[in-house]
């Protein structure tokens, strides 16, 4: 059963186009690899899902609701949640107090429900329960300034997982991290998706992508050229083309 | 027991009061949901009017005071509108444009006294030291106003958007109707303050609420520490009794105001909360280094 329903999305910016007709749906429970060379509009993808980007036409379902037209914190409290590939942590707050926002989100619906809400003892378990679950539990007091990067991606899977969400987008949460970090962060969104969690992963690294992903979705220049197995995706021809390709592109310009 | 303190005194009280309410008020909105506002004094403004308008009726003091928050209140919903659309210093601007705009409004009505204000009107029946009293006990449940919402979750969901509204969204934040409860929290208790003030002097003029006015509330919020309630009340305090304490600076008082804003933004932003944290730090470092 799709949770996730993605049909005919085109979104332009200005002359460029960044995504042309894409569809591709996502079944519940499912670990989906979104894939792509740079500028494939894959974060242009994930954007239109969760509003940030409204796209010119095409549809976006979760859940059998429509999503076009909602602003992003309606999609939120409809069970998206997405981590940015930029960490964007809320500097003035320590990492439990980050994620411990995030889990009190029935006490943010409203700003009249927000004002008489003072309690946070159970959100605050809650919270440390997640840092628990993405092996930060010892960074909790600390501010976003004094962890390393690793800590603050870690942080950012777990204040989205606060959110009790039916899909989890994660936009590039390896990118910046060592190959060991990227390993271990790997393991951790295996283990969530176990846990009957919905994923859609946006990552660089194919390597981890491959060994963790059962399905594929691969953008090239803002369309849909594949989607399948791992191993039916890449040898797809027209695939191995969009990658060599920005290969070539890339030796060029080293 | 009242004459401990002589009239001047008691002014002196109750418009340091004044400051904190209007201090704390601009707080809520600029210092926890990091929204600017260059015409808060405006708000104070149409409060002071309202009421004034309202006691001219015949309504009792704590009623016009009501009257003067829902007017202030619903302007502040209004200008909230605003800060939907724009960010930043572009908000800054037009909130500057609204200091502008009541004055102009207000100095060209004739039913509001244009440029000679209005003045004769009833006062309550309080004493000079019931006054203080009074203004002291309102200026007390705006302090546990303050402290209140910034304990509540909406105090938590205020600091999100003021530090990143963007990601407040992505959290499920209405970053929209928090923005507006907070202009309408901050400029209706501005509009308290502003019939306060009225009822306490006896004349009201736009300049009285004026772009300064605007500037000088400002001030005592970036001086004290953005967002910070003590650092808030110190500061309003300090700078409304420095000008009437010392003649120099009463009479280069916008130089003062205009240097202080300066100097705490170039070498400490976070005011007097930032200093005094920054001490704490020190002493803590210098105390290890001891041991």
């Amino acid at each position: 059963m799709s949770v996730l329903k993605i049909s005919d999305v085109t979104a332009r910016f200005g002359g460029v186009t960044a995504l042309e007709d894409v569809s591709f749906d996502v079944s519940r429970g499912e670990l989906l690899g979104l894939i792509g060379p740079n500028g494939a509009g894959k974060t242009t993808m994930l954007r239109s899902i969760t509003g940030i980007v409204r796209p010119d036409s095409g549809r976006i379902e979760l859940n059998g609701k429509k999503l076009n037209g909602l602003p992003i914190h309606q999609r939120v409290r409809l069970g998206l949640a997405i981590s940015q590939q930029l960490v964007r942590p809320f500097r003035e707050m320590t990492l439990l107090e980050n994620v411990t926002l995030a889990a009190g989100y029935k006490k943010t619906r409203r700003p009249l429900r927000a004002i008489l809400a003072l309690t946070r003892r159970s959100n605050r378990t809650r919270a440390t329960e997640l840092l628990d679950l993405v092996g930060i539990e010892n960074h909790g007091g600390a501010l976003p300034a004094e962890v390393p990067l690793g800590v603050l991606k870690r942080m950012e899977v777990a204040r989205a997982l606060a959110l009790d969400p039916t899909v989890l987008l994660l936009d590039e949460p390896l990118s910046g991290l060592n190959s060991n970090e990227a390993r271990i962060l790997a393991d951790t969104v295996v283990m969530l998706n176990d846990l009957n969690l919905t994923v859609v992963l946006i990552e660089h690294n194919l390597s981890e992508v491959m060994r963790i992903c059962e399905r594929l979705v691969v953008l090239d220049n803002g369309r849909k050229i594949a989607d399948g197995t791992p191993k039916q995706v890449m040898e797809d021809p027209f695939v191995r083309t969009a990658y060599l390709g920005s290969v070539e592109e890339k030796d060029a310009a080293t | 027991m009242e004459h401990f303190l002589d009239s001047y005194e008691i002014s002196l009280v109750v418009k340091a009061a004044i400051s904190v309410i209007m201090a704390l008020s601009l707080n809520m909105i600029t210092g926890f949901c990091g929204q600017i506002s260059l015409g808060h004094a405006a708000f104070q403004g149409v409060g002071a009017y309202t009421a004034v308008i309202l006691t001219l009726q015949g309504y009792n003091f704590a009623f016009a005071t009501a009257g003067g928050m829902i007017s202030a209140g619903t302007l502040g919903f209004v200008v909230g509108l605003t800060s939907l659309r724009v960010r930043h210093d572009f908000l800054a601007i037009t909130t500057m444009g609204v200091a502008f705009l009541f004055s102009g409004i207000v100095e060209q009505t004739k039913a509001l006294g244009d440029t000679d204000g209005i003045s004769n009107y009833p006062h309550p029946e309080f004493d000079p030291f019931g006054y203080m009293v009074m203004t002291l006990t309102l200026a007390v449940l705006v302090l546990a106003i303050s402290i209140y919402v910034q304990r509540s979750w909406m105090g938590t969901a205020f600091k999100s958007i003021a530090d990143d509204e963007d990601t407040a969204r992505l959290l499920g934040i209405d970053v929209a109707r928090f923005k507006l409860a907070a202009f309408v929290i901050g400029t209706a208790i501005a509009g308290m303050g502003g019939s306060i003030y009225a009822h306490q002097t006896t004349i009201i003029q736009a300049s009285d609420f004026g772009f300064i006015e605007s500037i000088t509330i400002l001030s005592m919020v970036v001086f004290g520490g953005v967002g910070s309630i003590p650092g808030v009340i110190i500061a309003a305090i300090i700078l409304t009794l420095f000008p009437l304490w010392s003649q120099v600076i009463g009479d280069y008082k916008l130089l003062f105001y205009g240097g202080l804003l300066f100097i705490m933004m170039r070498f400490s932003p976070q005011g007097l909360s930032g200093l005094a944290s920054d001490a704490v730090k020190w002493a803590r470092l210098e105390r290890r280094k001891v041991v």
